[in-house]
This record gives C-alpha cells, sequence and structure tokens, in this order.
C-alpha cells in the first residue's frame, strides 16, 4: 500500500532557471535549482557572466596600472582591493610605508568594510523582504562615498592607494567629517537592529537557516563573516596584522550555530568594531610623509609572493611572482573571498525552499564581479 | 421602475469610477508613505509634489504593448486578470458607506458572507494568471496563491463566526446598528477577532509580509511575470481594489462603519456635524494606511511558515475565540 | 415572468458548462467551467430567493474545493494522453446499471412529491420563532434536522480522518 501510493504520488522534479537575469542573485550569478515542490533538491552555481581576464591582463600590464584595475573586482569595496595589490607589491619589493601612510589607510579600509557591509545589510534585508532597510542602508553608504569623493576624486572605483604609500594626504576638516559619520553610523546600526534583529518574522527567515559546522566551512574554504559566523576565529586583521591593525583595539565577533542570523550578527558587530578602529585611527593620526621610498620605475628582483588581507567579505589575497627583468608581474592571481564563499553555496542551499535560496545568497555576501574577475 | 432599476444602476456606476480612482490615488499614496517611511521623496516629477503621477501611471500601462507570450494558454491567459478584478468590485455593491439607503448600493440579510465568498473568488485570477502563463515562477506563485487562499480564508470566516454571534446579523448595515445599539464599536469586544481579520486580509490580498505569489526577489513578481500592459494594470487594480475592501469591511465591522467615536455618549454629539461618509473614509484611510506601514516595515514571511501560522495559530485562536464568545453570550 | 426567463437561461447555462465539464480536453479548462457552473447554480439560488444558499455555495465549492482541483491539477502532468480502459464493455454495462437506477429514483421521487402535493416538508414541529431565510435555515438545522444535521458532520470528520490516513505514509 505505501508504495504503492509513493508511486501514485511520484513527481517530476523542477528544473529552475534563476538568473543570471534575476532580482536577487546580486549581479549575474546563474543558478540551476532543481525543486522538489519548492525545496531545492539539488543546485548548480554557474558564474563567469562577468569574467574580464583581470588577472592575465594584469601581467601586461605596468605595477601601477594594476591598481586601477583591481579596483574592478570587488567594485563595492575597491579601496580594500588596492590596500591588499600595493601591499603585496610592497612586501614584494620590501618598500617601508610611512606610518601616517598605513593609518590613513585603515581608515579607508575600515570606512570600506562598513560601505559594503551597509550594502550587504541593505540587498540582503531586501531579498527577505525589508525594504527599508535597503534605503536605510544606502543612505548611510552615501556619506562614505561622499568622504571617498572628498578624499581622492571617485565615489565607486578609488584608485586611491600607491605603491609605497598614498598619492594624496587628507583634505582639511577631513578627520573632523570622519568622526562626526561614525557618530552617525553608531546611532544608525542601532535603527538596523532596531528594525531586524528582535523581529520575529527576520529571526524565522534566518534563524536555522543554512547552517554549516566549523570545520565544515573551514573545509570548504570559507572566509570572512561566514566562516566566523560558524565559530572558527580567523581574522587576518589579527592573525597577520597588516596596515596599522597591530596598534589597534578590536574584537572579532563569532558565531555559535552557523546560520544566517549569526552571520547577519557577526557583520552588524563588525559595524561597530569597524567604527571603534577608525576612530581610534582618526585620534592617533601621526603627521609624516605619505609615501615611502619607492623608485620611479618599478621593478621588483625576481621572487614571488603573497599576501593576504582581510576585505569586508573575507580573505583576499594575492600572489604575485616577479620575473626581476620587465615592468609587469610575472605572474599575478588573486585569492578573491567572494569566490571561495560561493562554494558554500551549494550545500547550504540544498534542502531549503526557494525563498531561503535568495537569503542564502545574501548571507554570503559575494560580488560576482570579484567571482569572475 | 426609478427605483428598482435606474438609482441602483447610477449608484453602480458612480461607485465603480469611484473605486477605479481611489485605486490610482491609493498607489500615489502607498509610493508616498512608503517613500517618507524610507526617508525620500517619492514621484515628485508629475504636478505638484507628484500628485498626477497616480494619473500619468494608468496612462502609461494602456499605452503599453500588451504582450501575450506565445506559449500561454491564450484564452485563460486573457481571462485570468478579468477574474481577479470582477469580484474586487462587485463586493463594493454591499459595503455602507453611510445610515441612509442613499449610501449603498444594496443590503441583502448575507451581506457578510457575500462579502467572504465573493472575494474568494477573486484567487481564481491569480492562479489561472500562473498557470496560463506556461512559465515556473509564475506557476510556482500559482501554487502558493492557492495554499494560502485556502488556509487564510477557513481562518478569517472562522474569526467572522464570532463576530456574527456578537452582532446577530449578517447585514453591512445591520452590524453597524448593532454597534450603535452596544454603544461601542466591536473592535473593542473583540480585538481578537479584529488581529485575526487583519492578518488574514493582509494575507488574502498578497500584502506584505504575505505577498508569496508576488515576491519580486524570489519569483521576479510571481504570477504576474508574463503580464505587462494593460493586463497587468488590471491585477494592480485588483489588488488595491481587494485592499481598499479589506479595509472597509474591517471599519464596518470592528470601528464602527459610519459611526462617530463613542456613539452612545450624547456630550459628543457636536461630533455628528462631520458627516457619516467622512467617518467612514476616515478610518478605511486608517487602516489603509496601516497596510502601507506593515508592508514599509516587515520582511516576508516565508511559503511554509505562512501555512503553519495559518492552520496551526490562527485557526485553532479563531475557533477558541468562536467558543468564547458564544459562551459569553448565552451567559449574558 | 422574469423570475421564468431566469430560470431557463441558468439552466441553458448550467447545463452547458456542465457539459463543458466533461468533454473539455484541458483539464484546467474543465475545472474554470465546473467554477462557472457553480457559480450558476449559485444565481439559480438568488432566482429561489435562497441566498444563504447561494453565498455558501459560492464560498464552499466555488471558493474552496475547487480552489484545491486546481491546485492537484496544475501539480499533474497535463501533457499525459488519458489510459485506456482494459475492458470497456463491463464498464459500459456497469453505467448503463447505474444509470438506470439512477432515473429510477428521480422518477420516484417525483411521483413521491406528486402524491404528497402539498407542503408536507416545510412544517415544521411548531412555527417558526425567527423570520428571514438565514435564521429559518438555522433553525430548522437544530431542531427537526439536528440528527441528519450531526451525522453529516460525523461523515466528514470521518472523511477528512480517512483522507489524512490515506496521504501519510508514516502512520
Amino acid at each position: 500500500m505505501a508504495t504503492e501510493s509513493a508511486a501514485m504520488f511520484d513527481t517530476d522534479e523542477l528544473v529552475l532557471n534563476m538568473g543570471p537575469q534575476h532580482p536577487s542573485t546580486h549581479g549575474v550569478l546563474r543558478l540551476v535549482l532543481r525543486l522538489d515542490g519548492e525545496r531545492v533538491k539539488d543546485v548548480d552555481v554557474v558564474m563567469g557572466y562577468v569574467h574580464r581576464g583581470i588577472e592575465k591582463l594584469s601581467e601586461n600590464r605596468d605595477w601601477t596600472q594594476i591598481i586601477l584595475l583591481t579596483d574592478r573586482m570587488d567594485y563595492v569595496a575597491a579601496a580594500t582591493n588596492n590596500l591588499g595589490y600595493c601591499e603585496t607589491v610592497e612586501k614584494l619589493m620590501e618598500v617601508e610605508v610611512p606610518r601616517r601612510a598605513r593609518y590613513i589607510r585603515t581608515i579607508l579600509a575600515e570606512l570600506q568594510r562598513i560601505a559594503s557591509h551597509c550594502l550587504w545589510l541593505g540587498t540582503h534585508a531586501m531579498d527577505i523582504g525589508a525594504m527599508t532597510v535597503f534605503l536605510y542602508a544606502f543612505r548611510e553608504r552615501e556619506l562614505i562615498l561622499d568622504l571617498f569623493e572628498e578624499y581622492c576624486g571617485a565615489r565607486l572605483t578609488y584608485n586611491s592607494m600607491r605603491i609605497g604609500g598614498l598619492p594624496l594626504d587628507l583634505p582639511s576638516g577631513w578627520d573632523a567629517k570622519v568622526r562626526a559619520f561614525c557618530d552617525i553610523m553608531d546611532s544608525k546600526v542601532e535603527e538596523y537592529e532596531e528594525l531586524l534583529t528582535n523581529n520575529r518574522i527576520w529571526l524565522q527567515r534566518t534563524r536555522g537557516i543554512g547552517v554549516i559546522s566549523g570545520p565544515d566551512a573551514t573545509a570548504l574554504g570559507l572566509c570572512g563573516p561566514p566562516l566566523r559566523g560558524s565559530g572558527v576565529y580567523r581574522d587576518v586583521r589579527k592573525d597577520e596584522p597588516y596596515a596599522a591593525y597591530d596598534e589597534f583595539e578590536f574584537d572579532v565577533p563569532l558565531g555559535t550555530r552557523g546560520d544566517t542570523y549569526d552571520r547577519y550578527l557577526i557583520r552588524l558587530e563588525e559595524f561597530r568594531q569597524s567604527i571603534r578602529i577608525i576612530r581610534q585611527a582618526v585620534d592617533g593620526l601621526p603627521e609624516g610623509p605619505i609615501m615611502g621610498k619607492v623608485p620611479r620605475l618599478l621593478k621588483p628582483k625576481a621572487g614571488e609572493t603573497y599576501h593576504a588581507i582581510e576585505s569586508p567579505k573575507g580573505e583576499l589575497g594575492y600572489f604575485i611572482a616577479s620575473d626581476g627583468r620587465s615592468t609587469n608581474p610575472y605572474r599575478f592571481r588573486v585569492r578573491p573571498p567572494s569566490f571561495c564563499n560561493l562554494q558554500g553555496l551549494r550545500p547550504l542551499v540544498i534542502g531549503h525552499l526557494v525563498a531561503d535560496v535568495v537569503a542564502l545568497i545574501g548571507t554570503l555576501d559575494v560580488v560576482l564581479g570579484e567571482v569572475d574577475r | 421602475m426609478i427605483d428598482t432599476v435606474f438609482w441602483p444602476l447610477v449608484k453602480i456606476v458612480v461607485l465603480l469610477n469611484a473605486v477605479m480612482v481611489s485605486v490610482t490615488f491609493m498607489t500615489l499614496l502607498e509610493r508616498k508613505v512608503i517613500a517618507w517611511a524610507q526617508s525620500r521623496l517619492g514621484p515628485m516629477r508629475v504636478g505638484p509634489y507628484g500628485v498626477l503621477q497616480a494619473i500619468a501611471d494608468p496612462i502609461k500601462l494602456i499605452l503599453k504593448e500588451d504582450i501575450t507570450p506565445a506559449k500561454a494558454d491564450k484564452v485563460m491567459f486573457t481571462l485570468a486578470p478579468i477574474m481577479s478584478l470582477v469580484p474586487a468590485f462587485v463586493v463594493f455593491a454591499v459595503i455602507p458607506f453611510g445610515a441612509d439607503p442613499f449610501y449603498y448600493v444594496a443590503d441583502i440579510n448575507v451581506g457578510l458572507l457575500f462579502i467572504v465568498s465573493v472575494t474568494s473568488i477573486g484567487v481564481y485570477g491569480i492562479i489561472l494568471a500562473g498557470w496560463a502563463s506556461n512559465s515556473k515562477y509564475p506557476l510556482l506563485a500559482s501554487l502558493r496563491a492557492s495554499a494560502q487562499l485556502i488556509s487564510y480564508e477557513i481562518a478569517v470566516t472562522m474569526t467572522l463566526v464570532s463576530l456574527i454571534l456578537t452582532a446577530g446579523t449578517l447585514s453591512m448595515v445591520g452590524i453597524v446598528e448593532a454597534q450603535q445599539e452596544a454603544g461601542v464599536w466591536f473592535g473593542f469586544i473583540q480585538p481578537v477577532a479584529f488581529v485575526l481579520v487583519l492578518i488574514g486580509g493582509l494575507a488574502e490580498t498578497n500584502r506584505a509580509p504575505f505577498d508569496m505569489p508576488e515576491a519580486e526577489q524570489e519569483l521576479t513578481g510571481g504570477f504576474h511575470t508574463e503580464y505587462s500592459g494593460m493586463r497587468f494594470a488590471l491585477f494592480f487594480l485588483a489588488e488595491y481594489a481587494n485592499m481598499i475592501v479589506i479595509s472597509a469591511v474591517i471599519v464596518v465591522l470592528f470601528w464602527g462603519g459610519w459611526l462617530r467615536p463613542f456613539p452612545s455618549v450624547d456630550a459628543l454629539a457636536v461630533l455628528d456635524y462631520i458627516p457619516q461618509w467622512c467617518w467612514f473614509f476616515f478610518k478605511m484611510f486608517m487602516v489603509l494606511y496601516l497596510f502601507i506601514w506593515i508592508r514599509a516595515t516587515l520582511p516576508r514571511y516565508r511559503y511554509d511558515q505562512l501555512m503553519r501560522i495559518g492552520w496551526k495559530v490562527l485557526i485553532p485562536i479563531a475557533i477558541a475565540n468562536v467558543v468564547i464568545t458564544a459562551v459569553v453570550k448565552v451567559l449574558l | 415572468m422574469a423570475e421564468t426567463i431566469a430560470f431557463y437561461t441558468l439552466s441553458v447555462l448550467i447545463l452547458g458548462l456542465a457539459v463543458l465539464v466533461v468533454t473539455a480536453k484541458n483539464t484546467v479548462h474543465s475545472v474554470v467551467s465546473l467554477v462557472m457552473t457553480f457559480l450558476c447554480v449559485a444565481a439559480l439560488y438568488v432566482v429561489l430567493e435562497a441566498e444563504f444558499l447561494a453565498v455558501i455555495q459560492i464560498l464552499v465549492y466555488a471558493g474552496g474545493i475547487v480552489v484545491l482541483y486546481l491546485f492537484v491539477v496544475m501539480l499533474v502532468n497535463v501533457g499525459r494522453p488519458p489510459e485506456e480502459h482494459r475492458d470497456p464493455r463491463r464498464l459500459s454495462v456497469l453505467g448503463l446499471g447505474l444509470a438506470g437506477a439512477m432515473l429510477l429514483e428521480v422518477a420516484g421521487i417525483v411521483a413521491y412529491s406528486y402524491s404528497r402535493s402539498t407542503s408536507s416538508v416545510t412544517a415544521p414541529a411548531g412555527p417558526s420563532p425567527v423570520q428571514g431565510n438565514t435564521e429559518e435555515l438555522g433553525w430548522l438545522l437544530y431542531t427537526d434536522y439536528l440528527i441528519p444535521f450531526e451525522l453529516a458532520s460525523v461523515l466528514l470528520l470521518v472523511a477528512m480522518v480517512g483522507a489524512i490516513v490515506l496521504a501519510r505514509r508514516d502512520l
């Protein structure tokens, strides 16, 4: 009887092509979902729609020209990309960066982290249906874009760093504006929390959704908030301090359950920690030059190096090899956090409903420009 | 002949046009209110403060090309928007905007049930639209819509039973009159029922946080993904007309219809100088505002969570409410 | 006069739509015709001044049950051609028998109602203390027809339990 009725009620699986043109795939991600009703049985993650060959392109560009290309990878956190690249080359060339430049770089990177998290929060909440948070988060992101505009003239692709330091010193009064922004942002994070953190619908939509254990997350190569959400302590800023992070006090929030809600809480806490770092950096900003001693023609000696920083999305690493003869890298390779985090999508999604798929894409916070490069 | 045919027809024509116009301005109101909630301005370009946007939108939609997908079921594809719109408009026949017969088209003795049954027909529009589009997202949406409707209709109807027990009549006019006699709006006697009907109403009109059949972030617009131009506009019209219906029903059932506040307190008789329909529309506006406010604030439920709430929370509460109301009614 | 016109128009509509229900190739079309049939039947009730029944007809059948039909029909693969019967002759004999029985029953009812020409059905135990269609129906259901009413509800409960038992595999 049981088997007979099982055969009677057997259903075909529905193959649903989500994306690359879909409002919630954050760009041009394509998911081929195999559905049983609304439950996802399997998913193929297809990417590569914005592949521009940045890595190969970089091998034919001047060392300074590449900074501009890195802007185009994680375009919502361009300054962080600049920072990672410049530091890698500096490590390769053993250039000493002045302390003031390192402080300013830290401020820029943390502002960028807040901006990137704002975008994440907005789109993530929007995917789950809370559209007001989207506009609130973008309102605050706008303030950061204004700060960047005042600093380097650009609002999205900053090209804001140079190998050996910075192209520009801070405009006068900029630090006061950053302080004012920190005060605003503090109260705004409270506002986001009021709207979401204890909202029953938000809890039901995020708690227990996309649970991944710490060992699994490590095995998948997840990084950044998705890894810390599973309770794994890994933050490049603490483990291998770069820029001026070793001089500041900040905490690394960790999750316990490894679900979407934990990842949400972690990113919200990172807002506060970033504000804390920015305040310390602005208060203790040293005087001095902003460029180190760098030759006019960059030609690192033969060798290779890998250097990673903590981008808003996770561990952003650059591998660069130089043959010591030409004025461009011999090999240029990026370890993009979005790409590694995207690998976690399939195990997270299987067994959940279509509505959760969009929440899970959001919680991994991938930027397709960085995934595809 | 004049009394039975002419006047009702005039009223129907006036009412239909009024509903159409109020629906277009309803969209403007929603955009404005949500914009203010989100610290932006909303439509500002067409006319002063964007008020003419409400007229520009329908014109744009009428002028747009009306596309029928090649593999769609043509008959059903055309029929679906009509099927969702007609019930929404029919319901207005029994809604009393004032005590005088001049303010309503008909007062039938099963008015409340009439509303419940006719609105339940409206879901066919959504289901058939999803099926006829012959496309996957709309199909998922129509499955969601049918499941959602069934579960919430039961809860709402059960809740209405307790209200009928309180009022002792099914007629919409009678319910308001019962509130006048009781001297208190039923919203204060039956607060639980009000909350249930509000939630059920949100779910039945596919409003946030229960807008799963639309869910633009998941199903890219849901049942109307394949619709464009005027047919899309008809769905839109139906959704907003349904919102107005639900708010009117809530006002009649719980907030005293056309009655002024404290209908039994003579000291406030000065409030009677404000016409009854003004009270009605003011209350309706408040309920509509609440709908929009909820949409601006809350995230969306997931489909299975919505079903769970419907079956495991709302229906038991509704049944308990009926039992308690009946017991109290017998004891008093 | 108007009533007669309405009655015949509705009857034609009902019959026509009912034929569509069984002849439509597409299952969804057939279900939609069924909805229309129910709506017309409701209209017929209105003509008979049984507003309550009309409204309940729409609410329960058109608005509830058929939505479930549609739900199921959309889930099933409609592209599949209907399976052929193995022994059409035996089924046609059975069908003929059933149709004959039905005809006999209808004839019996007609004969019975003619023999008791005056209204004996509508005479309740006492004079109905309530007015209005809905109230009277409720009064009848809870006085004269209390036992059939309760039996019907038990029957529905049994059907519900049965459906759950059949559908759940892990019971």
